[in-house]
């Protein structure tokens, strides 16, 4: 299986996956350790997928995207966004609300 | 081979002509930046195509020679 067929498989098989340097146990770089540490904030389940593992997922995740760096998170198939984006939309309270929206499990109290 | 600055803003004005650069070096080291890109022709944009738009201008070195870039886009206030 190329690595666009198994990143098309993640990111349909799993409701939230943030695609990271390291694992949200133990995340490798500073901007996917603030994306781990929202998703833990609001409490919704998510898939960390680690591509300091595969250059092949390394370069194809970007590629898949056409964003140039990681981490990159996707919500139902649909990628939101990377670092800034997630943390500014976390501020905004979009974060939260798109996560409903998608019918995600948020903590009720999890605000910015 | 890190960036400078002058590099990195006169890369996004050459992609984005209208665009309102400040660039804030957070470590000294040529790697580590963070941007505010404010532009008229955002207007209407999701912030994902604003900040696509400054990475195209960035023309691949993001991610490469430039390995960090905080980056804040926007549109002029009213």
């Amino acid at each position: 299986m190329g690595i666009e067929q198994f990143i098309e498989n993640e990111v349909k098989a799993n409701d939230v996956v943030l695609f990271m340097k390291g694992t949200p146990q133990a995340p490798m770089c500073g901007f996917s350790g603030q994306v781990v540490q929202i998703l833990d904030h609001l409490g919704v389940p998510y898939k960390g997928l680690n591509v300091l593992e595969s250059d092949d997922l390394r370069n194809g995740i970007k590629t898949y995207s056409n964003w140039p760096t990681i981490p990159q998170l996707y919500v139902k198939g649909e990628f939101v966004g990377g670092c800034d984006i997630i943390r500014e939309m976390f501020q905004a309270g979009e974060l939260q609300t798109l996560m409903k929206e998608q019918g995600l499990p948020v903590k009720a109290d999890a605000t910015a | 081979m890190p960036m400078n600055a002058n590099d990195i803003e006169r890369l996004i004005k050459g992609g984005i002509p209208d665009a309102e650069v400040t660039i804030r070096d957070l470590a000294g080291d040529g790697d580590h930046y963070a941007a505010t890109v404010i532009a008229e022709s955002f207007r209407g944009k999701s912030r994902v195509q604003q900040h696509k738009l400054v990475y195209d201008a960035l023309k691949g070195q993001m991610g490469g020679a430039l390995h960090a870039l905080a980056l804040q886009t926007g549109i002029p206030e009213a």
